[in-house]
């Protein structure tokens, strides 16, 4: 069989996939942002915080792992209204993928901070620093400097995942692909073209990463 | 007034009493040797001082301010009480001066540029200025005690606690420390040092104290004590160490 590849049938709906391209680049930035601060103070809570906060946010962390993220957002899109709470689809997008991010670099970063030994932040808390300044200073940043990488890649893998919140119709790439394949009928063009910006968009956010990592973070 | 009086403080770990009534006044430019066999709370008791450990009862000031006090500003008392560990605890993310500098920048606020002249006086004072962009990983042992004392030196403490600075180096990197150390009682800085260096506690030290089940046992001045210890518990301590 041969089968004539027509990319030019795409052209038309470039203003689609340019849309759907600056989504799916916004929905990761905010929700990167949003869910390493949550890993952050999830990460704190949980080596120095209550035990209970600790024992309620290793549940969350489980939880999440341990569950489809398609399930995730079904359950925040369809799930959080019946319960009062409605969602637009980009509100439900971002709030899902922050749980997520939130749940997993927790755990990440949390691996970078209990290295801390016990003495070094003794040493911080003789050096007259408060407890904010200890964590920061000499919990997190050598945390950080540790994972990075690590959180690197998980961001990647959800910004990756993030396609299937085309599934509660967030207009999103995948989203643009689907809608353009369903218009003009080129499903091997669409998705080849969609394929190939997350490739891009993958190579650069880890190039991003890299340089923030060494600028935020600069390795001994 | 002394610089840090120590009045009978109690503390306990538990069922176990391990401070039964300390007291001790400490003027300032002492060198206070404390030693001990292990534990009778001699890390216990220095720790009280700078408030890592809240002692139960009694009292301790240091420069007028009251350790656990409820009015007392714990982060102003630690400013004037540095403390340096057996196990150094440098910060391994930092270089020598990145260490040395990290809290006047911090808790001082200091300047980038102020820090860091402050920072390179402090690590020649321990004759480590050669290696400020070393990390921790790539300096010896003695190397690392010593930024670890330059580090407390660049709070500008009124006293020093050292908790058995130089036990966990090797042998032949004891000294380097022990004379930094003897360098500081010569500039008249206020120690607390709970050490094992018999020789170094009765040459440098203006106070021994002989702590024994958490309790002071005998203290006075060192040559006289070591010469003529009192207690059987002092003599039979001393005989042990100088073998
Ligand atoms: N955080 C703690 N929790 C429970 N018990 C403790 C704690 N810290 C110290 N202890 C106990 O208190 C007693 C005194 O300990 P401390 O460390 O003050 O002794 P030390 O004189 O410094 O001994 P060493 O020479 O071995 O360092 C020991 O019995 C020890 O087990
Ligand atoms: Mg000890």
């Amino acid at each position: 069989m041969i089968y004539k590849l027509q990319f030019a049938d795409l052209l038309p709906y470039w203003d689609v996939l340019a849309r759907g391209f600056v989504f799916t680049v916004a929905l990761t930035v905010v929700s990167t942002m949003a869910g390493v601060l949550v890993g952050t103070l999830g990460a704190c809570a949980r080596t120095f915080g209550p035990r209970w906060l600790a024992g309620l946010l290793g549940a969350y962390v489980e939880l999440i792992r341990n569950t489809p993220f398609l399930v995730q957002l079904f359950f925040v899109y369809f799930g959080l209204p019946a319960a009062g709470l409605k969602l637009t689809e980009t509100q439900a997008a971002f709030i899902a993928m922050t749980i997520n991010l939130g749940a997993y670099s927790t755990e990440i970063i949390r691996a970078g901070s209990e290295a801390t030994p016990k003495g070094v932040i003794e040493a911080g808390v003789s050096l007259a620093m408060t407890r904010l300044q200890v964590l920061r200073h000499v919990v997190l940043k050598p945390a950080f400097q540790k994972v990075w990488p690590a959180l690197a890649s998980q961001i990647i893998i959800v910004m990756l995942g993030s396609s299937v919140v085309s599934q509660i119709s967030a207009e999103d790439l995948t989203y643009a692909a689907n809608f353009i394949q369903s218009r003009n009928f080129r499903a091997f063009e669409s998705y080849f073209v969609v394929a190939l910006a997350y490739l891009l968009l993958a190579v650069l956010t880890r190039a991003i990463l890299r340089a923030l990592g060494s600028r935020l973070f600069p390795k001994a | 007034m002394p610089l840090v009086s120590i009045v009978d403080v109690r503390k306990s770990f538990g069922a176990n009493e391990v401070l039964k009534g300390v007291s001790l006044p400490v003027e300032k430019g002492d060198v206070v040797a404390i030693i001990g066999r292990s534990g009778s709370g001699k890390s216990t008791l220095l720790r009280c001082v700078n408030g890592l450990e809240t002692h139960d009862a009694g009292s301790i000031m240091v420069d007028g301010l009251e350790v656990g006090g409820a009015k007392t500003d714990m982060r102003a008392l630690r400013r004037h009480v540095g403390m340096v560990f057996q196990q150094f605890n440098l910060f391994p993310h930092l270089t020598a001066l990145g260490n040395v500098t990290l809290a006047p920048r911090v808790v001082e606020k200091m300047g980038e540029g102020r820090a860091r002249e402050l920072g390179l006086e402090m690590l020649a004072k321990v004759g480590l200025a050669e290696k400020r962009d070393a990390y921790p990983s790539q300096l010896s042992g003695g190397q690392q005690q010593r930024v670890a004392i330059a580090r407390a030196l660049a709070m500008r403490p009124k006293a020093l606690l050292c908790d058995e600075i130089t036990s966990a180096l090797d042998p032949e990197l004891v000294n380097e420390v022990l004379r930094v150390v003897e360098k500081l009682a010569g500039e008249d800085m206020t120690l607390i040092l709970v050490t094992h260096e018999m020789r170094f506690a009765r040459d440098v030290g203006t106070k021994l104290v002989f702590m024994h089940q958490g309790r002071v046992h005998e203290q006075g001045a060192p040559k006289a004590l070591f010469a003529a210890p009192q207690t059987a518990e002092l003599q039979q301590f001393i005989g042990a160490s100088f073998k």
